[in-house]
């Protein structure tokens, strides 16, 4: 069974038009104890799932041009107007006004530093990255929330100053264009198609 | 949510009394390749009406609607498996409703069950819970479990779950644990006890007679929790009835009082902000002012160290079953011990100790049977059972096998349904030489702690024998 001509979708008039191929069969396969007796079967599955970004694509897209978005709650009625989200908040979690988009780039590059962290060696199916992992929660100054990321670049410790690097070559439009380097890290020893 | 209005700290209110009338479980075990799962529930559903001397006909004449939670379809590969237990059980067409809170599944069952009796709506109801992760690899199971995180901002980061979950741990490990060795072994003591307590369960998938040293050197999965520090990945089932007063007692002389509530926090944490610690009774206001100076670090709450929900979850609960300090009016519990350190952060956020001063719980020697220090009966035994470490993680399963074992102790039943050779048999397992009787003598009252997670959702199930009920319920 080949996998070529895998799906992909384009948006036109607000409808999803997809091409090429969203799943593929493949047989089933016996499964048997050490006398022979059938106990089940595999069923094997690969599939192609369509996923909308909704309010949240900006956020998305931009981490190709190597800027980091949140958002502020800008409903001066809100008892937590003027809060700023990252993760990216659509909506404030308290009025549901729409929350206004802000850039945090330079906030990150200046004021973030690990809350805390955690390194494994283990992982899921599908995993990318490379063993051990670092995860990081990076803290920024007046920000009401703490993100999770990943430390592409040394050992991380709480309290430490990260800054955020991008994937601008090659970007996966998933949040796994954001990384995170010990501040002083140099532009040199980023990873391949990361930058500042 | 920041703060609360008058409304939502209400203490919920029930039409009517609600009662546990029996509960039974099946075998837990990593993979059951010979059984599928309406067997094990028929396995739990047999065991509950053998319990109170009733044929499955007989029980099942009772039931006016049921309750079944199942975290993960995927898992299992057929959506709307409600649908096919409730047929296995022959209990169509009532109605039924499917329950997902991720690990709180169990808890959450019982819950939505006991408002439908509490409100009128059935004299008795069904609450059934099963997993089945036997079903995929181990690595597939991790990315099934991290699915359930936020899937743009988080699974996609290592699709391992633990990854979202210890970076709280960490944190709870440098602040609260201060990095010290003697807080590393505290922790480890949680797994020996747990693995220990077992071995006396023939339901139980990793009974182990172990050390500290065996903790401390087992696998490393992320520092500072190693494998013999985490929980199970189970298959298995475990069903409760409730009941409304009267038909409780026609159905048995002994049923127990039961009251549930739930909490809940965001799905991701990075998504709670700093915010005042809500107070359980046994607190006063000015308790926490110095938290962040006797533990530095410690003064955003509850940040990455405590979790709200089961706050929030034990704050509802303690009001209906007129609760003041859970570890004075409570006999035994059943917490959900995913971790060693998620256990401690757990004793905290339902009132068990102050924050800060969880390790003291187990340091006392009160979380034991056996005070090992005194060799006195321990004032608040936990997890008899074995908990999720030793017991089972069998999710959906989970918080109703907490339930039925609280419920067997404050009944006296608790040695005859974990001695019974019969059942080791059955469940090809061996009963140790040493086994020991863990009935907590006396007991009347009792809760169980269902969590999810990071701590999106957890539910807290109390238990009172009705001869000894509380004042100043709700």
């Amino acid at each position: 069974m080949t996998t070529q001509n895998r799906g992909t979708v384009k948006v036109e008039n607000g409808r999803y038009r997809v091409s090429g191929n969203f799943h593929y069969a493949y047989p089933n396969e016996p499964i048997r104890d050490e006398s022979g007796k059938l106990l089940g079967i595999t069923n094997p599955a690969d599939m192609t799932h369509i996923h909308a970004y909704g309010g949240e694509a900006p956020f998305f897209e931009n981490l190709s041009n190597a800027k980091l978005l949140g958002t502020k709650c800008a409903n001066p009625k809100c008892e937590t107007y003027g809060s700023v989200y990252i993760p990216y908040r659509i909506h404030c979690p308290d009025c549901l006004m729409r929350n206004e988009e802000v850039d945090l780039t330079e906030l990150a590059r200046k004021g973030a530093s690990v809350h805390t962290f955690m390194i494994t060696e283990r992982t899921g199916a599908f995993n990318t990255l490379e063993k051990p992992i670092r995860f990081v929660n990076v803290e920024f100054e007046g920000v009401s929330t703490i993100l999770m990321g990943y430390l592409s670049i040394g050992e991380p410790t709480i309290g430490m100053k990260v800054v955020p690097i991008f994937q601008t070559k090659n970007p996966t439009f998933t949040i796994m264009d954001l990384s995170w380097v010990p501040a002083g890290t140099s532009a040199a020893d980023l990873p391949e198609g990361f930058s500042f | 949510m920041i703060k609360f209005s008058k409304q939502q700290l209400k203490i919920p209110q029930m039409s009517k009394p609600v009662y546990l009338v029996t509960g039974g479980m099946s075998k837990f075990d990593r993979a059951i390749p010979e059984k599928r799962t309406e067997e094990l529930v028929i396995d739990a559903f047999l065991e509950a009406a053998e319990f109170i001397k009733k044929s499955p006909e007989e029980l099942k004449e009772y039931i006016h609607s049921c309750y079944y939670g199942h975290f993960a379809d995927h898992f299992g590969d057929q959506l709307l498996g409600e649908a096919v237990i409730h047929d296995r059980l022959g209990l169509d067409p009532l109605g039924n409703v499917g329950i997902k809170t991720g690990g709180a599944t169990g808890g959450s069952t019982i819950w939505e069950a006991y408002k439908a009796v509490a409100s009128g709506y059935s004299d008795t109801a069904l609450a059934m819970g099963w997993e089945r992760m036997d079903e995929v690899p181990t690595d597939e199971g991790n990315h099934y479990i991290a699915s359930a995180a936020d899937k743009d901002w988080e699974t996609p980061m290592g699709h391992i779950y633990t990854g979202y979950y210890a970076v709280m741990a960490q944190k709870y490990w440098q602040v609260f644990g201060k990095e010290e060795e003697s807080f590393r072994r505290t922790l480890a003591e949680i797994a020996v006890k747990n693995k220990g307590y077992a071995r006396m369960n023939p339901h139980a998938q990793s009974p182990m007679k172990i050390t500290v040293e065996d903790v401390l050197n087992s696998p490393i999965v992320a520092h500072p929790l190693r494998a013999l520090d985490c929980c199970l990945m189970s298959v298995g089932a475990s069903c409760v009835i409730l009941a409304d007063e009267k038909t409780a007692y026609e159905m048995t002389d002994n049923p127990l009082l039961l009251y549930t509530s739930a909490g809940s926090h965001t799905l991701r944490v990075a998504d709670r902000r700093d915010m005042a610690i809500p107070l359980l009774p046994n607190e006063s206001p000015d308790q926490y002012k110095d938290l962040g100076v006797r533990f530095p670090g410690g003064d955003r709450y509850p940040g990455f160290t405590g979790f709200l929900a089961a706050r929030m979850a034990a704050y509802y609960a303690y009001g209906m079953a007129g609760i003041v300090d859970p570890t004075e009016d409570l006999d035994l519990v059943e917490l959900h011990d995913a971790f060693t350190i998620s256990d401690i952060q757990t004793y905290e956020d339902i009132g068990i100790r102050p924050y800060g001063e969880g390790r003291t719980y187990v340091e006392s020697g009160d979380c034991y049977h056996t005070n090992p220090f005194t060799g006195q009966p321990g004032k608040l035994p936990a997890n008899l059972s074995g908990g999720l470490i030793g017991c089972m993680h069998a999710v959906g399963a989970t918080g109703i096998m907490q339930v039925i074992e609280v419920a067997q102790h404050i009944w006296g039943r608790w040695s005859e349904m974990h001695a019974d050779e019969a059942k080791w048999k059955r469940f090809n397992r061996v009963k140790p030489d040493d086994w020991t009787d863990l009935q907590v003598k006396g007991a009347k009252r009792g809760m169980a702690i269902s969590h999810a997670g990071v701590g999106s959702h957890v539910t807290a199930t109390v238990l009172v024998h009705p001869d000894h009920q509380l004042k100043g319920r709700g």
